[in-house]
């Protein structure tokens, strides 16, 4: 079974960071502040299911393309 | 402690409130320009602190959320940060920090305090941190990271008094206390920064690292230094990107225990009220729509509508004012120079601004109050199926007024493919200075009823004169994906901001700038063409001219006074350099239905299209207020083709040259604004060469299926 993915989460689900499987994309995560052990949250689809809004830690609200959500793994 | 030229920069995460403060600080005592050899906005200004004599520079740089930049912009930040030989390089700087997020803010601030520079904390948002139930314990922050830190609100100016104080108590530190460094180098890193440090004479460790990182965005490194640079990134087998990850992650490991210390959570965090409800609606897979088509409406509405009442009014204001000047002077060559030529250039380009003014306030009205990352969320898939950004949604819809602000407001896209798309096809867009011609040439050929009752046919041509732009930049944009290949993957990542009222003075100051910009960038391409095509229509080879207007008056002893200036300044025009060169490309604009006459306007619109009609009155000869579009028409309708003895306007010829202006890329200023913002020639001109076919061959198709 493949890693389970923002990109996979319902909406309203919550997750916990783990890792990135994509490290050019993982820099860019990490400075927006999606680190390793913080709880994020899907809030919104956009219309046709890409892109989508995540909640990060609590703090702020981060919209991703689903392959950019893919890269971020949950525990 | 320093006197005089002292220098304070502001550093911040976008949407933290730089900006504002800056305007807090600086209040009317700023002025726009840009940094020293790129073309990057740079915002300065002047404040002063009790005590000390000379007022302070304040340089506003732009946001970002790294020392590492990702865009353009961004580059500026560590070219002037790591160059204290840069005329901007702060005495002190002010990292503004977002309180309702701080672990992510104080990545960047870990990073600017390791470089050495005193640094000052502004702390700002508390007011929607405790919305949000965290209390952050400005006390506390300062403690751990060994920084002042002033509690500010930016919006109403609260603490600014106490960031003063801490920025005049940093200036004042004259023992170099040791640096402690967030991130400390691990394995080879610190031989490599040893080295680095030694060649450089650098003594800061973390500057060493930007050296290694970042040598080929500084500005003030030569060739041989980057090449130097990149053979020690061998020699160490260093791994720039794994780099960056790993000190990033280390850098958060430090933050982490010192915000669980300075933040207590009163209760479960979460996003404002307002924000949760209208993102529900406005992201909605219909409603999200619906509003955003309103809200593009309602900007048309101001473009067409409102604006109109404006220029209309200029136009007028102008034509007189020319008129007033023709007669206060005594008459001659340099009359009709500063008349014809000069103030007519500077009223075609006044036309413009309350279109263009109307048009970027609304969209800083939109970008304020965060709407625009919404539109930028839910058009973001249909613009990646063309090979764009939905950041490319704010170009586009600006290019409805003007492309030339429009390019500007590319900046903000951070893949450097997907801006130069945007800038690629966004003169496809039907800016307002094709409205003139649009209109004429559609009062010739449509017909003036209605369709369903409601709808006039001349109305549904206009918007489908605008609809084929729209198609035609999507689709270029598409074609322009295949054949230019894309170097680096596409990015959306963006913040959405929580709602907020619209900051007003920031508003205006938005419009104010983007006139500015207007007027300097496009008048003065516009200005020097005006007076190019005046010269060139005003003298001809040898004493043609002259000759020609003697036979008109010979010929036409008969007529009226006023019938026979008209047909003079029609007979010099023909034998003018201007005239010359209509003859010139006609066989080359022939297959499109033109003839010599329109060869002409072709050429003066290039300097702005709305001179086409303008153009075409002279040469028709048109007395009287030239720029009437009833009299205009009128004699369009009654001109003959020479060949056919039939009319020389017909339907063909009139779409034809609708379609020829929908898709050329006729415009002096938006040639010289691609060619300053991507830094050569190599853009505009295929940009210029990729539209001239589109255009021809659209218009060829055309002419040949409907004559």
């Amino acid at each position: 079974m493949s890693a389970r993915t923002v990109a996979k989460l319902r909406k309203g689900e919550t997750g916990v960071i783990k890792s990135f499987s994509d490290r050019a994309m993982s820099l860019k995560l990490l400075e927006m502040g999606c680190v390793p052990g913080c709880e994020v949250r899907l809030d919104a689809i956009a219309p046709f299911g890409d892109p989508v809004c995540i909640n990060v830690g609590g703090c702020y609200s981060l919209s991703l393309r689903l392959n950019e959500a893919s890269v971020i793994e949950l525990e | 402690m320093k006197q005089g030229n002292i220098k304070v920069a502001l550093v911040g995460n976008p949407n933290a409130g730089k900006s504002t403060l800056f305007n807090a600080l600086t209040g009317l005592r700023q002025k726009t320009g840009n940094f020293p050899g790129v073309t990057v906005e740079k915002k300065s200004g002047t404040f002063r602190i009790e005590g000390l004599e000379s007022p302070i520079t304040l340089v506003d740089l732009p946001g970002t959320y790294s020392v590492y930049p990702k865009s353009r912009d961004e580059t500026v930040v560590m070219d002037i940060l790591a160059n204290p030989k840069h005329p901007d390089f702060p005495d002190v700087v002010i990292v503004v920090i977002d309180a309702s997020n701080l672990q992510r803010n104080l990545l960047l601030f870990t990073e600017i305090s390791d470089l050495g520079i005193p640094t000052v904390i502004a702390l700002n948002m508390l007011d929607v941190a405790e919305s949000m139930n965290l209390n952050v314990n400005a006390v506390q922050l300062a403690m751990q990271l060994h920084v002042p830190v002033a509690r500010i609100n930016a919006r109403t100016g609260e603490g600014v008094v106490n960031l003063k104080e801490a920025v005049k108590q940093q200036l004042g530190a004259t023992e170099k206390t040791e640096l402690r460094y967030f991130y400390e180098p691990k394995g080879s890193e610190v031989e490599l920064i040893e080295e680095v440090k030694e060649i450089y004479n650098l003594d800061n460790d973390y500057v060493a690292l930007q050296y290694v990182c970042q040598h080929d965005n500084f500005s003030f490194l030569e060739q041989p230094a980057r090449t130097k640079l990149d053979k020690l990134i061998d020699k160490y087998s260093f791994d720039e990107n794994h780099f960056l990850a790993s000190e990033t992650v280390a850098r958060y490991e430090k933050i982490k225990p010192i915000v669980s210390k300075a933040v207590k959570s009163a209760g479960p965090t979460q996003a404002p009220f307002w924000t949760r409800k209208l993102d529900s609606v406005l992201l909605h897979r219909v409603w999200g729509y619906v509003i955003f088509a309103l809200v593009l409406l309602l900007v048309f509405q101001a473009i067409f509508a409102w604006a109109t009442f404006f220029s209309d009014w200029l136009d007028v204001s102008a034509a007189q004012g020319i008129e007033w000047v023709k007669s206060a002077m005594p008459e001659g060559v340099l009359n009709d120079l500063i008349t014809d030529g000069v103030l007519t250039g500077i009223a075609g380009i006044i036309v413009f601004v309350p279109q263009i003014a109307i048009l970027f306030g609304l969209v800083s009205i939109l970008e304020e109050s965060g709407y625009m990352a919404r539109v930028m969320v839910i058009m973001d898939k249909l613009m990646r199926r063309f090979g764009l950004n939905g950041r490319s949604v704010v170009p586009l819809i600006s290019g409805v007024a003007c492309a030339v602000p429009a390019i500007m407001t590319t900046r903000s896209i951070s893949s450097r493919y997907e801006r130069l798309l945007t800038i690629l096809v966004t003169p496809l867009m039907s800016c307002s200075a094709r409205l003139p011609i649009y209109t004429i040439l559609i009062a010739l050929v449509v017909p003036s009823t209605q369709v369903f009752g409601v709808f006039s046919v001349q109305g549904l041509v206009l918007f489908g004169l605008y609809f084929l732009g729209l198609v035609g930049a999507l689709g270029s944009a598409w074609l322009l994906s295949i054949f230019i290949p894309r170097k680096e993957p596409s990015y959306f990542m963006l913040e959405m901001p929580s709602y907020k009222l619209p900051r007003w003075g920031h508003v205006g100051f938005s419009m104010y700038e983007s006139v500015k910009s207007f007027v300097l960038e496009a008048g003065k391409v516009i200005m020097a063409i005006s007076i190019i095509f005046w010269v060139l229509a005003s003298y001809g080879p040898g004493d043609r001219m002259e000759n020609a207007e003697t036979q008109v008056v010979s010929r036409m002893n008969a007529a009226s006074q006023e019938e026979i200036d008209a047909a003079v300044a029609s007979a010099r025009l023909e034998n003018s350099y201007a005239g010359q060169f209509g003859h010139f490309i006609e066989p080359v604009i022939k297959p499109l239905g033109y003839d010599w006459k329109i060869g002409i306007a072709l050429l003066a619109s290039f300097a702005a299209r709305e001179v086409f009609v303008g153009t075409m009155a002279t040469i028709y000869s048109i007395s009287g207020d030239s720029e009437d579009v009833p009299t205009v028409k009128q004699r369009l309708v009654q001109e003959k083709n020479p060949d056919t003895g039939g009319q020389m306007f017909t339907p063909a010829v009139c779409y034809s040259l609708l379609m020829f202006y929908v898709f050329a890329m006729m415009c002096m200023s938006t040639i010289a604004v691609v060619y300053r913002e991507t830094h050569g020639w190599k853009w505009p001109l295929i940009q210029l060469a990729y539209l001239m076919v589109l255009a021809y061959a659209s218009a060829f198709v055309t002419y040949q299926l409907l004559s």
